[in-house]
């Protein structure tokens, strides 16, 4: 005799452990496994772009602050490479230098947070989540020690940094160089190769090449899925053309590749601090600019960098004032998430879980 | 009055109890007598496994705090010993709310029907000899009687909170509960049969040689059985908190809640004692007869040290992965296991039936060759089973060796 049965819709979020922050996804089932999906978004809308219309271009720094508040460092940066390509200037070296450390170690940090989150939805009761977060606690120290703020940094300024690293911060971040190799090892140890997280992740929700390229995806998602682009190497800024390093690719676009990039771009990210420190030398980190940037009226500018989720991008438009006359911006966040229903139709409420810790979207950069 | 309990009645084998019934009898009738100590009996066990998962908690997340390198509860009293009275006292005075719309007896009983269960599970454990407070000659069956009964508790909470996450979590939890019955059920089978009883007091003194050695493959299926029916991880996708937030208990607020944390962590307790009985001789040790009950608390703190670390550690499964685990992998073991030992015990027994240490230990050697093949070779099975085959494998090592330059290759 045949049962009957019905789909059932359940809203999964905006208040959920695992939907990083305010997600919300209204989704029916099939039993276990999931017939739609509808994502709802914008519970953290902040008006960003139309707040930074309000502000002179430093102050907007503060705004970039807010975005990906995991990866605050990369935002600085971004905005600031747009407002320098406003104003046709290019900051010394060593501040170059500096925003390629600051930026690397805030890398580090967000991918760890990734990846830590991504294994708290796969069920693990913590224990690689703390892993992460001891590393990453170093790091905020770090920043403590750069600018005075852990989060929120708002280090990177147009034209350099906001000032030079006080004297304790090269034997700091030495130590923390050496220590991060064990940490990292084991936490490998503990997960990379477990069975089970294997057996849950590979081939789940795979997101084939074409379908990749064809949604402007991009980041470690674009990568797991076997192509090699970042815009560190293809574009390179601040001192990313003067360091040596890898793109890690995997090749199935699986769940567990988009989380094995992440782990191999940590070493990268550590090898990219380690030529900087090597190579860094005394001088100026800020251009002498004035405290109120005018760019000439008509400029516009488009600076992007490879954020830790992916191309993140300011566009700037300039009508001769105080404050940008258009800020757009291109959230990777965002435009990851665009691949979401193709990447849970036909899984389970379980799988859909841990695609969303593996796609390592952020509510404050989607929704702004 | 001179009560004295009659011989076949079914807790004559029960010492204290006995007592009880005979001090009382002399000053109260012989009815009131026999409920004064039935409520002796209750009032130990009751205290006992709350008590159990009060120091269980601690325990728990002290070792968790220490594996995950950071402190745990430390304020309150020494080494935060106190904090699950006050996490207790908390939950006490917090608003208890049924939601709207839930089927309201459903939604009380469930919580309680959970406690019954923990606790009467460990009602048939002899703490040491002759000290259980109900040595059942069923004591096998009565245990696997009494787990059962969760699934239904399960359902109830799960269906009643009138909340699609508790119908998910309920749902999940009675599919796991019911599938892991089964083998756990055939390795018990197993033990009974060496045993030669079903009494667990007569299956600690059948263990010359601890089961944990005659048959590791039963010992290894029951565990795993047992944190599935625990709803632990990687079992625990009936609460699945990244996923249901908390399963089935997600409206559960106030005492009730907290009705359901202690019977989940008394459980924990009262299953080490059983795995501690069944698997690891019980009471028996150097002097059991004066520190029996050490041996046996030390046995159930290795089990739940056990049950523990694996929750530290491991990631959950799937729900379908979690089915063919028990269906594929943990069924073909029980039934080998129970194999092995009936054609063991059919040419080892002597004409009286009973085994003697020196057939045990043949028996050990022969299982433990049995569990050191089946394991590799049904985890390799299932592996196959589990694991898409037509990926393609991911690079191990990282540098240079996936490095593709960046450009050109995109238009």
């Amino acid at each position: 005799m045949p049962i009957r049965t019905e789909p059932m819709t359940v809203n999964v979020g905006p208040q959920h452990p695992s939907t990083h922050g305010v997600f919300r996804l209204r989704i029916t089932f099939d039993g276990e496994e999931i017939l739609e999906v509808e994502p709802v978004f914008g519970y953290l809308h902040r008006g960003t772009e139309k707040l930074a219309e309000e502000r002179n271009y430093v102050q907007v720094v503060t705004l970039t602050d807010r975005l990906d508040y995991v990866s605050s460092m990369i935002n600085n940066q971004a905005y600031c490479l747009a407002v320098e390509q406003l104003l046709e200037v290019e900051p010394p070296d060593r501040g170059k230098y500096l925003r390629t450390i600051a930026a690397e170690l805030q890398r580090i940090a967000a991918h760890l947070m990734g990846i830590g989150f991504f294994l708290q939805d796969l069920g693990t009761l913590g224990t690689p989540l703390m892993y992460c977060f001891r590393t990453r606690e170093k790091i905020l120290d770090l920043f403590e020690m750069l600018c005075g703020a852990r989060i929120t940094v708002s280090y990177l300024r147009p034209g350099g940094v906001f000032a030079d690293a006080p004297e304790d911060f090269w034997p700091a971040l030495d130590r923390f160089l050496t220590d991060l190799p064990g940490e990292l090892s084991e936490l490998e140890q503990l997960i990379l190769e477990n069975e089970i997280v294997m057996v849950r992740t590979r081939g789940v929700s795979t997101l084939p090449l074409d379908m990749a390229i064809n949604s402007s995806v991009s980041g470690p998602v674009l990568r797991a899925s076997g192509l090699a682009w970042d815009w560190r190497k293809a574009e390179p800024y601040d001192a990313y053309d003067r360091v040596e390093f890898d793109v890690p690719v995997a090749q199935n676009g699986d769940n567990y590749d988009r989380f094995w990039v992440r782990m191999q771009e940590l070493h990268q990210s550590a090898r990219i601090v380690r030529q900087c420190v090597e190579q860094i030398e005394p001088g100026p980190v800020r251009l002498d600019l004035p405290l109120v940037l005018r760019p000439e009226p008509g400029r516009e500018a488009y600076g992007r960098v490879e954020a830790s989720k992916g191309e993140l991008a300011f566009y700037l438009f300039s009508d001769g004032g105080i404050s940008p006359y258009r800020c757009k911006i291109r959230s990777p966040s965002l435009i990851n998430l665009t691949v979401t229903e193709h990447l849970l139709v036909g899984w389970k409420l379980a799988d859909m879980i841990v695609t969303l810790g593996s796609v390592d979207i952020n509510m404050g950069e989607v929704d702004r | 009055m001179n009560c004295v309990l009659a011989e076949d009645n079914i807790l004559h084998g029960t010492p204290l109890l006995r007592w009880v019934y005979e001090l009382a009898g002399l000053f109260l009738p012989c009815w009131l007598s026999y409920f004064i100590a039935g409520f002796v009996i209750m009032f130990i066990l009751v205290n006992a496994v709350l008590l159990g998962a009060a120091v269980f908690v601690w325990t728990e997340r002290r070792l968790v705090g220490r594996l995950q390198n950071r402190v745990g509860p430390n304020r309150w009293g020494p080494f935060g010993m106190f904090q699950p009275i006050a996490d207790l006292l908390k939950l006490i005075v917090k608003e208890d709310l049924i939601p709207q719309g839930a089927d309201k007896i459903a939604f009380v009983a469930a919580p309680i029907i959970m406690v019954a269960t923990a606790i009467l599970m460990l009602a048939v454990v002899p703490f040491a000899k002759n000290t259980a407070l109900a040595d059942l000659n069923v004591g096998v069956l009565y245990v696997l009687a009494v787990t059962s009964l969760t699934s239904v508790a399960i359902l109830m909470a799960g269906w009643s909170s009138n909340n699609r996450y508790a119908l998910f979590g309920a749902a999940r939890g009675v599919a796991v509960l019911i599938s892991y019955e089964v083998p756990v059920v055939l390795c018990l089978l197993g033990v009974v049969i060496v045993a030669g009883s079903m009494s667990l007091a007569d299956v600690v003194t059948a263990q010359a040689v601890p089961f944990i050695l005659v048959q590791p493959l039963a010992m290894f299926v029951f565990v795993a059985g047992t944190s599935a029916e625990l709803n632990r991880t990687p079992f625990d996708v009936a609460e699945a908190e990244s996923e249901l937030i908390a399963g089935y208990h997600i409206e559960y607020s106030g005492i009730k809640f907290g009705l359901i944390q202690a019977a989940e962590f008394g459980g924990v307790v009262t299953a080490s004692a059983v795995i501690a009985t069944l698997f690891l001789s019980g009471w028996a040790g150097p002097a059991s007869n004066y520190i029996g009950w050490l041996w046996l608390l030390i046995k159930i703190g290795v089990v739940a040290f056990l049950f523990i670390w694996i929750r530290a550690t491991f990631p959950r499964l799937r729900i379908d992965q979690i089915m063919a685990f028990a269906w594929k992998f943990l069924m073909p073991l029980s039934f080998i296991n129970l194999m092995a030992v009936s054609l063991e015990v059919y040419f080892l027994r002597d004409s009286s039936g009973a085994l003697t240490t020196t057939d045990l230990w043949i028996m050990t050697v022969i299982n433990l060759v049995v569990f050191a093949v089946c394991i590799p070779l049904f985890g390799s099975l299932i592996r196959d089973k589990v694991r898409p085959a037509q990926l393609q494998p991911t690079a191990r090592a990282t540098p240079g060796a996936t490095v593709q330059q960046a450009g050109g290759e995109v238009t």
